[in-house]
């Protein structure tokens, strides 16, 4: 079969190669090109997302304009860019928690979250999470109270959505800088609370 | 299509792994493959993301499984390149020594038809049904809310239609809608638990109910 792998099907990193010298030998890989994408990727991390919802959590102001509009409000802090053309905000409360997920491919807000890691982009989460919420949260360590409503996101068009957690109380009286310590990925995608 | 990259409420699969202080890239590879996707997409213009989404969808579902994100994406890249006559196969497999696996060839969605004018016909809180389409080539509509009815949360800005634009047929934007289902209307064992699934929806996959 030659559409699958077998002993025959060379590794990965030996098909990158031969795609890259590919496009090179026909000038359409100019130096340093793949080298800037890559320091662009350095930029998008969830820090950004951290910085984003302490702020949020200190300045009633912003967080007022995250909700009106988070794309321009995440542009203010200098996070903007592809896969973030379009992004939204979830407010977690007592009563409803939000998880995001990509089902059909691994959609991600890369500006806030960075480049998604490898359990988000898994068979596991993107066939299970919008099924069994619950238990799936359970198993990552995250048991919600019954009477806590789930919903759970699936980013199926462009809209790339990040969740805002619910500022853990005992972090009153904390600096915007001390809050973005405690931020994670995993909270701002839904599947931890602080 | 209905392909194995539509996941959603799949039953069977197993413990979600979880990786501490994961790296962005776990091997150099990864980055280098990732990079040529984003300068054919977004500087030489070889191909949009929806062809791109769509040439991963038509990956082999036993390769599909096995490969990781990015050995997925490399697939997609060298299938488009492939096609489009930019890079030949042959030259492929003599650089990487061995066989480059790629994805079958596209169907286009004949039947669909033109997206309607951009403007927006539904409002937050209209109740939506979703079109029970099933088509060749690539859609944006999970498997698990088709002929489902839902309530519109939040009207969304108008983007490119993916199922013309996958297959280089129209550029037309039309607006997205975040859809809420209850769980119980998604799944069977769901009941009433308090749960429900918000799926982000082009307007011409949907139609009105009272």
């Amino acid at each position: 079969m030659s559409s699958q792998q077998n002993k025959n099907t060379a590794s990965p990193a030996a098909r990158t190669h031969a795609l890259e010298e590919s496009l090179r030998a026909k000038g359409l890989l100019p130096e340093g090109a793949i080298e800037s994408v890559l320091e662009q990727v350095a930029h998008w991390r969830p820090q950004n997302g951290a910085h984003v919802v302490a702020k949020a959590w200190t300045d009633p102001a912003y967080r007022k304009r995250l909700f009106e509009d988070a794309t321009a409000a995440c542009a203010e802090l200098g996070y903007e860019g592809p896969q973030g053309e379009y992004m939204v905000a979830l407010e977690n409360t007592p009563e409803l928690h939000n998880v995001v997920v990509c089902t059909q491919c691994s959609c991600t807000a890369w500006p806030v979250l960075g480049l998604p890691p490898d359990w988000y982009k898994s068979p596991e989460y993107r066939a299970r999470v919008a099924r069994e919420p619950r238990p799936v949260l359970k198993e990552m360590g995250l048991e919600l109270p019954t009477q806590v409503k789930i919903r759970v996101w699936d980013t199926t068009a462009e809209t790339r959505y990040f969740v805002l957690p619910m500022r853990p109380a005992h972090t009153e009286g904390w600096s915007e800088l001390q809050l973005r310590e405690v931020v994670t990925r995993e909270a701002m995608i839904g599947v931890a609370v602080l | 299509m209905d392909g194995i990259h539509d996941l959603g409420g799949m039953a069977g699969f197993g413990k979600i792994e979880r990786e501490q202080e994961e790296p962005v890239f776990h091997q150099a590879w990864q980055g280098r493959a990732f990079a040529i996707n984003v300068l054919s997409i977004a500087v030489f213009e070889h191909y949009n993301t929806d062809a791109y989404r769509h040439a991963i969808e038509r990956m082999n579902p036993r390769h599909y499984l096995q490969a990781c994100y990015y050995e997925r994406v490399l697939t997609g890249v060298a299938t488009l390149l492939v096609e489009k006559g930019i890079v030949a196969r042959q030259e492929l497999q003599e650089g990487a020594g061995g066989e480059f696996p790629l994805a079958s060839s596209a169907v286009a969605n004949d039947e669909m038809p033109a997206p309607e004018p951009s403007a927006p016909f539904f409002q937050t809180g209209d109740t939506v049904f979703v079109k029970n389409v099933s088509v060749p080539g690539h859609t944006r509509v999970p498997r698990y809310c088709r002929g489902k009815t839902g309530t519109v949360l939040h009207v969304a800005p108008a983007f490119t239609f993916p199922d013309h634009n996958a297959h280089g047929r129209s550029y037309r934007k039309e607006p997205t809608y975040h859809v809420e289902f209850e769980a119980g209307n998604l799944w069977p064992e769901a009941g009433s638990r308090g749960e429900s699934v918000v799926v982000d929806l082009w307007q011409s996959y949907l139609e009105p109910r009272k």
